[in-house]
C-alpha cells in the first residue's frame, strides 16, 4: 500500500467575509499524500496553513469562511471519496475515525470539564459499536499506549490535573483512538516546552508508523519538519510555493522564499552578516491573488511578478530543468501519477532561469540579481 | 472540596450572625421601636406599655443577649397581630413561596436555556433573533404590569387560569409567568453571550474534530461550560423573586411571603417583620451556599483544587 496516494488536494482556495473585504486565505492549493508518509507543512504564521488543512474536514467556522474552489480526494480501499462534496453528517462521520487531529494548544484543546478518559470514550463511543464499559478499556489502554503512567487510575483525572506535555498525549490518544488513515497535526510542539517537544514529536512520529498512519504535520519550524516529514510544502501567502521530497527542497531549495527560510538568501546589504529573517512583512490576502505573493519582499523580483501570478511547475530533481507543469497544477487535473516524486515551484525567475540554461542562455532579469546569487 | 464547602460553610454562618446583629439594631437605631409598633394616634400611656412589653426599657446588652438567645432557638418572639410566635407564622407561609419561585425559576430556565443556546450558537438565526427579543423584553416589562396583563387576557377574557389563590396547578400558572419573565430575560442573554463564547473555544473544535454531531457538541461540551455562567446568576436570581413576590403574590392573593409581608408593615407588626427578614437572609445564604456546591459539581478544577 505504501506509495499510493491517500488524500489529494487539488486547485483548494478557502475565502473569509470580513468587514475590512474577502480575505483570500487559502488559494489554488494543491498536493498528494503518500499512504504511510508525513507530509511536512511550513510557512510563516497567517500562511494559510491550519485553514487549508482545516477547511478539508470543514473544521473551519462558515460563515465566514467558504471553500470557493478545489477538490480533496480522500482514497481508501473502500473506494475514492470527495471531502468537500461531502454532507456535515458524512464527514462528522470520517473526522476521529479516519481522519484524527491534533492541535496547537494543549492546554485548551481539552473539555476542563470532562475528564480524560470520558473525552478518549467519546470518540470511542461515537465510531465503534463498544458500549461504556468497553469503551472505557480502549481509552484506559490508549492512555497506556501515549505512554501516561498508570493510566488506569488517570482515566478519571481532569485536564487541569494534567502538564502541557500529558494533555497533548491524550490528544494524541483521542487522535490514534479509531486507527485513522490520516492524522493532521496541527502545530502540535509550538506550545510546548522545548524538553518536551521533541517527545511529543517522536511519540506521534512512532504512533503513525506502528499505525501505518499518514500524517500532515503542520508547523512554523523548518527544522521540527524536517526530521519527520517525507515531503514538504512550503506555503507563502496562502499559496503553495514549493513542494518536494524533503531531502530535495533541502539541498536544492528553489523558490526564493525557501531559500530565505533555509537561511540561504543572498546579503541584501553590506552590514547584513546574514539574512535570517526575511525582510519585509507577509502580504495582504485581501488582494486578489493576481501577482506572485512574494513579490514584495524577494529579491530576484523582475516586471512579470507583478503582473501575473505563477504556477506551480517541475523543476526536477537535482536541480534539472524539467518539464513545466503549471497547467496541471492550476487546473488540478493533470495527471497524478509522480505528481509526489516532483519538485515543483512557483516562481518565475526559476522558471526563466531554468529555459534559460535549456538553451545555453543567460538570464536577464533585473540588475544585480545574479551577481547576488553568484556570491550567495 | 470538603475544605472548600467548609470554608463556605462557616462564611455562610457567619453572614447569619450578621444579618441577625443588623436585624437588631435596625429596629433600636432607626427611631422610637415603641412608637413604630403602635399606631399614630396611640396614647403616650399605650407607648410605655409596648416599650415595656417588648423589654425596650432594658439596658442595650441585655436586650442583644435575649434576642440572639431566641434567635438560637428559632425564638423571634410574638407576631402583635396574629399574636402567635412570629418564626412559625413564616414557615406556615414558606412552602407557598418556595413553591411559587421555584415554579419561575422552572419556567425561566426551561425556555432561557434553548433560546440562549441555540441563539448563541447560531448567530444570525431566527433562535438568536428570539432569543435577544425575549432577552430585552425581559429588562423592560415591568413584572406588576405583566401580571395586570396575564389576568386581563388569561383569567378574564380567555378564562383558562383562575385569576388569584392558590388551588390547584392552574392557579401558579400566571404568577409563575409574571415572577419568572424578568430572570427569563436575564437567562436568555447570558446563556446567548456564554455560548457565542464558549462556541469558539479550542475544545469545541476538538469535538467536533472527534466527529461529535453539533447536538451532542452544545449539549455535552457547550452547554456544560454555560452552565457554570449560568449558576452564578441563577442564585442572585433566587434572591431577586423573594423581593418580586411582594407584589406578585399580592397581586394574585398567594398566600406566602411576599404577601405576608406587605400585611405585616401595613399592621405595623414590627416582629412579624423581623422574622420574614431573617428568614428571607437566612434563604438567600443557604442558596449562596447551594450555588457554591453547584459550582463545585460542575467544575473539577474547583472539586479537586486544595
Ligand atoms: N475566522 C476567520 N476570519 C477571517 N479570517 C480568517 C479566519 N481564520 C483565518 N483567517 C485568515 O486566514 C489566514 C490564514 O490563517 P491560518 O491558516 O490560520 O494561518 P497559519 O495556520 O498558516 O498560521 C490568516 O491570515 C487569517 O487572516
Ligand atoms: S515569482 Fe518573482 S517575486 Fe515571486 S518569488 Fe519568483 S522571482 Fe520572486
Ligand atoms: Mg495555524
Amino acid at each position: 500500500m505504501h506509495g499510493e496516494t491517500v488524500l489529494r488536494v487539488r486547485d483548494l482556495s478557502v475565502q473569509f467575509d470580513s468587514i475590512d473585504g474577502t480575505v483570500h486565505a487559502v488559494n489554488n492549493v494543491s498536493f498528494d499524500l503518500k499512504r504511510g508518509e508525513t507530509l511536512g507543512i511550513v510557512g510563516e504564521s497567517g500562511s494559510g496553513k491550519s485553514v487549508s488543512m482545516m477547511s478539508l474536514v470543514r473544521l473551519i467556522a462558515e460563515p465566514p469562511g467558504k471553500i470557493t474552489s478545489g477538490s480533496a480526494m480522500f482514497i481508501t480501499s473502500d473506494g475514492e471519496v470527495d471531502l468537500l462534496s461531502l454532507s456535515r453528517r458524512q464527514l462528522s462521520r470520517l473526522r476521529g475515525d479516519r481522519i484524527g487531529f491534533i492541535f496547537q494548544d494543549p492546554m485548551s484543546s481539552l473539555n476542563p470539564l470532562m475528564s480524560v478518559g470520558a473525552q478518549i470514550a467519546e470518540s470511542v463511543r461515537k465510531h465503534t459499536q463498544l458500549q461504556r464499559a468497553a469503551a472505557k478499556t480502549r481509552a484506559i489502554e490508549l492512555l497506556e499506549h501515549v505512554g501516561i503512567p498508570g493510566a488506569k487510575q488517570r482515566y478519571d483525572n481532569y485536564p487541569h490535573q494534567f502538564s502541557g506535555g500529558m494533555r497533548q498525549r491524550v490528544m494524541i490518544a483521542i487522535a490514534i483512538s479509531c486507527n485513522p488513515d490520516i492524522l493532521i497535526a496541527d502545530e502540535p510542539t509550538t506550545a510546548l516546552d522545548v524538553t518536551v517537544q521533541a517527545q511529543i514529536a517522536d511519540l506521534t512520529n512512532r504512533l503513525c508508523k506502528e499505525l501505518s498512519i499518514s500524517v500532515i504535520w503542520i508547523s512554523h519550524d523548518l527544522g521540527v519538519v524536517a526530521g519527520l516529514a517525507d515531503q514538504l510544502m512550503v506555503m507563502y501567502g496562502g499559496t503553495v510555493v514549493e513542494y518536494g521530497e524533503v531531502e530535495q527542497v533541502y539541498a536544492h531549495p528553489r523558490h526564493p522564499y525557501t531559500i530565505g527560510l533555509l537561511g540561504a538568501l543572498p546579503k541584501l546589504s553590506k552590514t547584513e552578516e546574514r539574512l535570517v529573517n526575511i525582510a519585509g512583512a507577509p502580504p495582504s490576502l485581501f488582494s486578489p491573488p493576481t501577482q506572485c505573493p512574494f513579490a514584495d519582499r524577494c529579491p530576484w523580483v523582475f516586471e512579470r511578478c507583478e503582473s501575473e501570478r505563477p504556477a506551480l511547475y517541475d523543476v526536477g530533481g537535482e536541480g534539472r530543468a524539467g518539464v513545466v507543469r503549471s497547467d496541471d497544477a492550476t487546473d488540478g487535473r493533470g495527471s497524478s501519477d509522480g505528481w509526489v516524486d516532483s519538485h515543483l515551484t512557483a516562481c518565475f525567475y526559476d522558471l526563466e532561469r531554468n529555459r534559460r540554461r535549456d538553451a545555453d542562455e543567460p538570464v536577464a532579469v533585473r540588475p544585480g540579481a545574479l551577481a547576488h546569487e553568484e556570491q550567495g | 472540596m470538603q475544605r472548600y464547602l467548609f470554608s463556605r460553610l462557616i462564611q455562610s454562618a457567619l453572614l447569619m450572625v450578621g444579618v441577625l446583629v443588623i436585624t437588631f439594631f435596625m429596629v433600636r437605631l432607626t427611631g422610637d421601636p415603641a412608637r413604630v409598633m403602635t399606631p399614630r394616634d396611640a396614647s403616650p400611656e399605650r407607648v410605655e406599655a409596648m416599650r415595656e412589653a417588648m423589654g425596650f426599657n432594658d439596658p442595650l446588652i441585655i436586650q442583644f443577649t435575649r434576642y440572639m438567645g431566641g434567635a438560637a432557638r428559632g425564638n423571634f418572639g410574638q407576631s402583635l397581630h396574629y399574636r402567635a410566635p412570629a418564626m412559625s407564622l413564616v414557615m406556615q407561609r414558606v412552602p407557598a413561596t418556595i413553591e411559587l419561585t421555584l415554579a419561575a425559576m422552572g419556567f425561566a430556565l426551561f425556555f432561557a436555556i434553548p433560546l440562549g443556546v441555540f441563539g448563541g450558537s447560531r448567530p444570525g438565526s431566527i433562535w438568536d433573533t428570539l432569543a435577544r427579543g425575549f432577552g430585552l423584553l425581559g429588562q423592560t416589562v415591568p413584572n406588576f404590569w405583566l401580571a395586570l396583563m396575564l389576568i386581563v387576557v388569561f383569567a378574564v377574557d380567555l378564562g383558562w387560569f383562575p385569576s388569584f389563590g392558590r388551588s390547584g396547578p392552574m392557579s401558579i400558572v400566571l404568577p409563575a409567568v409574571a415572577l419568572g419573565f424578568f430572570p427569563l430575560g436575564q437567562f436568555v442573554r447570558l446563556v446567548r453571550s456564554a455560548t457565542l463564547e464558549v462556541r469558539g473555544e479550542d475544545y469545541i473544535r476538538t469535538a467536533y474534530s472527534k466527529g461529535i454531531e453539533e447536538r451532542a457538541v452544545l449539549g455535552r461540551h457547550v452547554f456544560r461550560n454555560v452552565s457554570i455562567t449560568l449558576v452564578s446568576i441563577v442564585g442572585v436570581q433566587f434572591g431577586y423573586m423573594l423581593g418580586g413576590s411582594i407584589y406578585i403574590e399580592s397581586i394574585f392573593s398567594w398566600p406566602g411571603i411576599g404577601r405576608m409581608i406587605n400585611e405585616a408593615v401595613q399592621a405595623r407588626d414590627f416582629p412579624l417583620v423581623q422574622a420574614i427578614a431573617v428568614f428571607s437572609a437566612g434563604f438567600v445564604v443557604v442558596l449562596n451556599l447551594l450555588t457554591d456546591v453547584a459550582y463545585a459539581l460542575i467544575d473539577p478544577r474547583i472539586r479537586y483544587e486544595d
